[in-house]
């Protein structure tokens, strides 16, 4: 299917998640990684060109419902649980400027 | 045993004994045994008193509180409860408390339950022993140097300690039946669809389902009447009213068909401890003692299961759980930017499994290699459907064990994830075809532990499959 995923692409989707990791969480989720990836030979000699994708179990599509106007969550109490608030919205720090 | 939900709403209802009574017999039960074993993350003991006060009042008043009247249930920590933490055994959402209930929530209260507390889980469901919960593991009752098996670990060990007679869990791969199997209570998948998951917390959307775990299948069968139908705020749930299934119990099965899978029987799925397949056969005598017709089905693509699962779950898992930020909900690390904030929130919060899984599914996903996995697994899933629709032609419900082992002991597989996930080879099959799967006692294996069999049948066929769950508690008893 594809070749052993390397330590250098562990590194590279830990920085696409979001997530960082220490040098020896590198060394081992590239050998876990691997070892699951592994697996995925299973299904790659499976010939699948002309079998459809699932994705919804049961083939239910387009649901629909009425277009009305509903109440929605109270701004209180969703803000109450965030970890940084001002003027009634969420407050993160710098995303642009001089902090980057 | 216990008093069943059943008997709790029956004495609730007529006046014989109080709701409060009822909360207070199993509060002490849980100051006697929890510190042991650890099911749950928070027990709510003055709601649910209050709750019950409020019970009691509405049947002083010539009122009826409904089917589950003082029964008390406990629920997963990853179904959302108002108010009220939910932490899906992270780290991360430290602090949040769900401005609105999930849909499940509000039908079991409205159904006149008593939400008891919210138990333990591997975190964000990921795991299959409860270990690896940020909170610490939770033990089984029947033996507490074993897990009880996992995610829904807390749930099940609850309720096989008498914490509650019922409780809800979520079932992924088989986080329900699993640890249905290795506590010896009752757990049900529902036909993906049945039931409404708003207010669960996703992990792999196109899989999940809530269920209900029990100490028998009557009582499996109320709860799952009062939380299924249709929710509008619940795209992926099907039309119309929850299935009827309680009538279905007293049926018997006389002249139903039932398959033996023969690839869950041992030779073609390898490392199924053998007293396991053998009570898994015990079943299928009795059943066919009580008329039945057993045979053996092949349902070939079923052994691709673990692998399409392994892929599909994590890579819609890495895109769930991107919305954990720090910016609206639960902690944050601060930072001098918002991504570096973003990026020490989630490694200080998320626990080893979920970063592993978060990082297979972002892999999988990323440019090049999507077709070949994501894309792949979702063409074997179609398989695996197609091959279980056929078995269904000629059989009205399929039969295997739940679980290829009984209860393990603690940190017995911790150490490498691919034994974890082998956990769930017999169980993962149901959730790719998207039908109902429940695991029902029958008998023990090795050290005396309980030994779980399941029951599959086709998409909204929960009927049958109760029925035949009553047939072969029946006959384990």
């Amino acid at each position: 299917m594809s070749e052993r995923i390397t330590r250098d692409e562990v590194a590279h989707v830990a920085g696409l998640a979001r997530l960082k990791l220490t040098d020896d969480e590198l060394d081992r989720f590239t050998g876990q990684l691997a070892g699951v990836l592994e697996h995925a030979a299973d299904i790659a000699e499976l010939d699948l060109d002309d079998v459809p994708p699932t994705s919804h179990p049961l083939g239910l599509r387009n649901v629909f419902r009425p277009d009305v106007r509903r109440p929605t969550l109270d701004r209180d109490e969703v803000l109450a649980s965030a970890p940084s608030v001002e003027d009634g919205r969420f407050r993160v720090p710098p995303t642009l400027g001089d902090a980057l | 045993m216990n008093d069943t939900a059943l008997s709790i709403a029956a004495s609730v209802r007529s006046g014989e004994r109080t709701a409060r009574a009822v909360i207070e017999e199993h509060l002490e039960t849980i100051a006697a045994k929890e510190p042991e074993l650890h099911a749950f993350n928070r027990v709510t003991a003055d709601a649910a008193l209050e709750a019950a006060d409020e019970v009691d009042r509405r049947v002083s008043q010539g009122e009826d509180p409904g089917p589950l009247a003082g029964v008390p249930i406990a629920l997963k920590d990853n179904i959302c409860t108002r108010g009220v933490p939910t932490t899906c055994s992270s780290k991360i959402l430290e602090g949040w408390r769900p401005p609105y209930d999930a849909t499940v929530v509000t039908k079991v209260a409205e159904a006149g339950a008593i939400t008891i507390g919210k138990t333990n889980l591997d975190e964000f469901a990921m795991g299959s022993s409860t270990e690896n919960s940020a909170f610490g593991p939770t033990r089984n009752p029947l033996d507490p140097t074993r897990v009880p098996g996992g995610s829904s670990g807390g749930s099940a060990a609850a309720v096989a300690a008498g914490f509650a007679p019922v409780s809800l869990g979520s079932d992924t791969g088989g986080s329900i039946r699993q640890p249905a199997a290795l506590c010896g209570v009752v757990g049900v998948k529902p036909t993906y669809g049945a039931v409404s998951r708003f207010g669960l917390v996703a992990f792999a959307s196109s899989l999940d389902q809530i269920g209900p775990f029990a100490t028998t299948v009557a009582d499996a069968a109320l709860l799952y009447e009062v939380i299924g139908g249709h929710d509008p705020n619940d795209s992926t749930s099907m039309p119309g009213p929850a299935l009827g299934v309680a009538k279905a119990l007293d049926e018997g099965v006389e002249g139903l068909r039932v398959g033996l899978v023969s690839e869950m029987m041992g030779g073609v799925i390898e490392g199924i401890d053998e007293q396991i397949l053998a009570r898994t056969r015990d079943a299928a005598d009795a059943l066919a003692a009580a008329g039945a017709k057993v045979e053996e089905v092949s349902v070939p693509a079923a052994v691709y299961g673990l692998t399409a699962y392994y892929l599909i779950a994590p890579c819609e898992a890495s895109s769930n759980l991107a919305r954990f930020d720090g910016v609206r909900y639960g902690l944050r690390v601060d930072a001098a930017t918002t991504a570096e904030m973003n990026i020490a929130t989630r490694t200080a919060g998320f626990g080893p499994e979920v970063k592993r899984r978060i990082m297979l599914g972002t892999y999988a996903l990323s440019a090049g290699y999507y077709d070949a996995y994501y894309g792949k697994a979702q063409k074997v899933r179609t398989l695996i459907s197609r091959d279980f629709a056929a078995a269904y032609e000629n059989f009205d419900v399929l039969l295997s064990p739940t679980s290829p082992d009984v209860a393990f002991e603690l940190d017995a597989k911790t150490s490498d994830p691919l034994t974890m996930y082998l956990n769930d080879v017999l169980t993962i099959p149901s959730n790719l075809a998207g039908h109902p799967a429940m695991s029902v006692p029958y008998g023990t294996g090795e050290h005396g532990l309980p030994v779980g069999v399941q029951v599959m049948a086709p998409a909204l066929g929960e009927a049958v499959m109760f029925q035949v769950g009553a047939a072969l508690e029946r006959s384990a008893s």
